[in-house]
């Protein structure tokens, strides 16, 4: 009996896991992209919500959620390309341009979003991977969202092009040693200006997900802070993008908490569980400001490590 | 003026007996606002040559270095490379003619590996590295160089030395056939610059390439170079073969009628009972290093203490553990025979001053006034201050005046930003404050780095004078000279211990710089 439960539960988690730590994984590589290339966008839960609304809306009039996600990654990188443009100004402090730019795109997302909150738009469909376990509640946590492939895919190349071209060598250069990067005439700002235009394009994604799969509505409370809480991921994940996606595995699965002890009968402390998430990121943060390994593996020029 | 005729019609990059560029700069002038950095500055490096720039701090070298480079462009003036005339626009320009420079500071990326550094340094680095290939022709390439450096490791565990080699690998590997080296040797050991000085010259007299060197010690000068140009105040002012010159002849071409103060002199007296004592200091770094190893010292009354070694090997950190900016892990200070804590109190008492290396960050708060800097040790004392919290500018003010006079502080008035003097002037506003009081122990850490030859003799001789008046004084520098010239006895720091202590009658500077780098 008590197996039985076990295994529900570490199948719920599984399955959260799995549904819900997309947003986080797109999020998180893109903050990882333009960390790596020495500058912070705290922007990116803006991104996430803006990147929902128009992945929404772009869903509802063309009918097709694949166009989209990509408007939703074109808003997002809008959205970057601002905080890259406005943050190569001089003595433009990167975090105060983030925060201004995270209530930007609320902002405007509530705005264009109030006409949304109605209307049914076409979603993205799940790919069933689970179908050879013979196993109902199996067979629904495998029930894969196409977006966690990419996301999973998008890390590996990530990875690989960080150690294996001259573009990702760049980006490292100029996230942690600007003045070499000046020297060697490459254009730090052009450099960091694309990192944070791309790592918008990821995050705007991360938003296509929230409305387009799941919770798969547009409404105001949609992202509840995820976008911040993968700022706090990239550093747990020390900057390298394979372990972004653990970290964001981590994450999806503490948010699975609450919910799959809720489906064995566990209600006593049922919010207590929903803040795992949060209560993980207060964690990490106090854990990691001691780390000195960490300390070590953060790009040199980051303000945050300066 | 001009290179050898056979030269002018060689194409840039094929391969010749003779691969050194030659450079001529011809009435180069460089003003910055109303300051004239380079005023009419001609100077010319035959291919081949190893050509030292010399001058003192602001003299214009890197001013006129950097105009040959394309960081700035100079107002007029012509600049030809084998006899043919070129423009150099901005550094990628300077590096596609083969001109190369190594900077002060290092500029290879400390995350990335020695190969990674070297590959994405190419102009033509390929979009995608196929790492088998290029670490092959990075092997290729080593073969072919007098010296090699550590590549499959990140920059930032590489040593002093080998990052300098790396450096100068890196624009080997760029086929550069001008270096250009500032200052190469500062973060050296004697023999390490030794070795890479010789080995640089060696190349030079195969005429694989040319090298300008910037630097102000004579000796590298006179071992190494084979010409020499200096500037002072913007000036070139002379140059030559450096085998028709004297040591002296340089030292007066690059002081010029500046009036020096004259040294105080060293007076004869038998020291003192022991003051300052240091017993099996510990202190951790980053990552919990040791970053300092059992530092064991004793300083005596009335005599001066140089603590030798090259940069990096704890002498920074020597100096945060007495200035308590940094935790002991282990050991104590005592001073008298008393154990001593670091404290505000404790310097007040026991009559301890310093002046830390770069003082502007250290030892001031730039922001604030000269005067408000200047009473940071008494601010909160009779007459500054009444029941200890009452501050009053006025007679903060009025001792500053006297201050800034007795130690001619260049200032526009007491009220001026400290951060706004120049750094030899900071200097001096730092020394005027911790040596005004009665002094029993002086600590100091490079206090002449980046000063001009009049503040040197001025700041050493003030040094001495508290020594002769029966100071403590613990002298740590990076500038081996400093200490053959200040000190009684000379201790060796290597790895954050103390490896050597000798009077300095009984020392050399060969035996010094064996200790400096560990092999002795």
């Amino acid at each position: 009996m008590n197996d039985g439960l076990i295994t529900t539960v570490l199948i719920a988690l599984l399955g959260g896991a799995l549904r819900v730590s997309t947003p986080f994984m797109f999020v998180a590589l893109g903050e990882c992209l333009t960390e790596k290339s020495g500058r912070v966008n705290l922007g990116l839960e803006g991104t996430l919500v803006l990147g929902a609304v128009v992945a929404y809306a772009t869903s509802y009039h063309s009918g097709s959620p694949w166009l989209g996600v990509l408007a939703a990654g074109g808003a997002g990188a809008v959205l970057g390309a601002i905080h890259g443009f406005v943050c190569k100004l001089p003595r433009v402090n990167d975090i105060a341009i983030g925060i201004a730019m995270m209530l930007f795109g609320t902002g405007i997302a509530f705005f264009f979003g109030k006409a949304y909150i109605q209307p049914t738009a076409p979603r993205l469909e799940p790919l069933s991977l689970g179908a050879w376990t013979g196993d109902a509640k199996l067979a629904t946590a495998l029930q894969i969202n196409p977006l966690l492939i990419v996301g999973v895919i998008i890390a590996f190349c990530m990875w690989w092009a960080f150690a294996n071209t001259r573009w990702g060598l760049l980006v490292r250069m100029s996230g942690d040693s600007a003045p070499a990067a000046r020297a060697m005439g490459v254009s730090v700002d052009l450099v960091r200006f694309l990192a944070t235009a791309g790592g918008g394009f990821l995050a705007g994604i991360g938003g296509a997900f929230l409305s387009l799969y799941y919770p798969g509505s547009w409404n105001q409370g949609l992202s509840s802070g995820q976008g911040l809480m993968a700022v706090a991921l990239v550093i747990f994940a020390r900057w390298n993008p394979l372990r972004c996606v653990a970290a964001a595995l981590l994450f999806g699965a503490t948010g699975a908490i609450g919910p799959a002890l809720q489906s064995v009968g566990v209600t006593q402390g049922y919010y207590f569980f929903n803040a795992a998430p949060y209560i993980l990121t207060l964690l990490i943060m106090v854990g990691s400001a001691g780390s000195k390994q960490a300390a070590r593996e953060a790009p040199g020029e980051l303000s945050i490590t300066k | 003026m001009g290179a050898p005729k056979a030269m002018m019609a060689e194409p840039l990059i094929e391969p010749a007996a003779v691969r050194a560029l030659g450079l001529d700069a011809s009435r180069m002038t460089k003003t910055f606002g109303s300051l004239i950095a380079l005023d009419d500055v001609s100077f010319t490096v035959e291919p081949g040559s190893f050509h030292a720039l010399l001058g003192e701090n602001g003299a214009g070298k890197s001013t006129l270095v950097k105009c040959i480079m394309g960081f700035y462009r100079a107002e007029s003036g012509a600049l030809r490379l084998n006899g043919e005339a070129v423009e150099i626009r901005n550094p990628r320009d300077a590096r596609a003619l083969g001109l190369g420079m190594v900077y002060q500071h290092f500029t290879l990326v400390p995350s990335l590996t020695g190969a990674e550094n070297l590959v994405i340094s190419r102009a033509d680095a390929p979009a995608i590295i196929d790492w088998k290939k290029e670490k092959q022709r990075l092997a290729d390439f080593l073969d072919r160089m007098p010296f090699r450096a550590p590549l499959d490791v990140p920059v930032a565990s590489l040593a002093a030395g080998e990052k300098q080699k790396l450096e100068i690998l890196k624009l080997l590997y760029l086929d550069q056939r001008l270096l250009i080296l500032d200052e190469p040797t500062s973060v050296l050991t004697p023999n390490e610059a030794d070795e890479i000085l010789g080995l640089l010259r060696g190349m030079t007299d195969r005429k694989e390439i040319s090298v300008v060197m910037i630097t102000h010690k004579f000796r590298e000068v006179t071992a190494f170079a084979d010409h020499l140009t200096v500037l002072r105040r913007g000036r070139m002012v002379g140059g030559g073969r450096v085998e028709d010159m004297s040591t002296g002849d340089m030292a007066r071409l690059m002081i010029g009628d500046t009036q020096i103060t004259t040294r105080a002199q060293r007076t004869e007296q038998s020291t003192g009972a022991t003051v300052l004592e240091l017993v099996a200091l510990m202190a951790k770094g980053e990552e919990d290093k040791d970053v300092l190893n059992c530092v064991n010292l004793k300083v005596r009354a009335g005599e001066i203490v140089g603590v030798a070694g090259v940069s990096g090997n704890g002498q920074s950190q020597l100096m945060e553990v007495l200035s308590g900016q940094r935790p002991l892990s282990d050991g104590r200070i005592l001073i008298r025979n008393q154990p001593f804590e670091p404290t505000r109190e404790a310097f007040f008492k026991l009559k301890i001053f310093g002046l830390p290396e770069e003082p502007l960050k250290n030892a001031t708060v730039p922001r604030m006034s000269v005067a408000e800097n200047m009473a940071f040790r008494s601010f909160d004392k009779p007459p500054n201050a009444s029941f200890g919290w009452w501050l009053s500018a006025a007679p903060m003010r009025a001792r500053a005046r006297e201050l800034i006079a007795a130690y001619r502080v260049k200032t526009q008035s007491p009220d001026t930003a400290i951060g706004d003097l120049s750094g030899g002037n900071v200097q001096r506003a730092v020394l005027a404050r911790e040596l005004s009081g009665d002094v029993d122990v002086l600590i100091v850490a490079n206090p002449c780095f980046g000063l001009d030859f009049a503040s040197v003799a001025d700041i050493r001789s003030q040094i001495m004078e508290q020594r002769n008046r029966g100071a403590a004084v613990l002298l740590i520098s990076e500038d081996l000279d400093e200490i053959l010239e200040l000190a009684d006895r000379v201790a060796v720091m290597s790895e954050g211990a103390i490896t050597y202590v000798a009077p300095i009658g009984e020392t050399d500077r060969a035996t010094i710089g064996m200790h400096m780098a560990g092999h002795a």
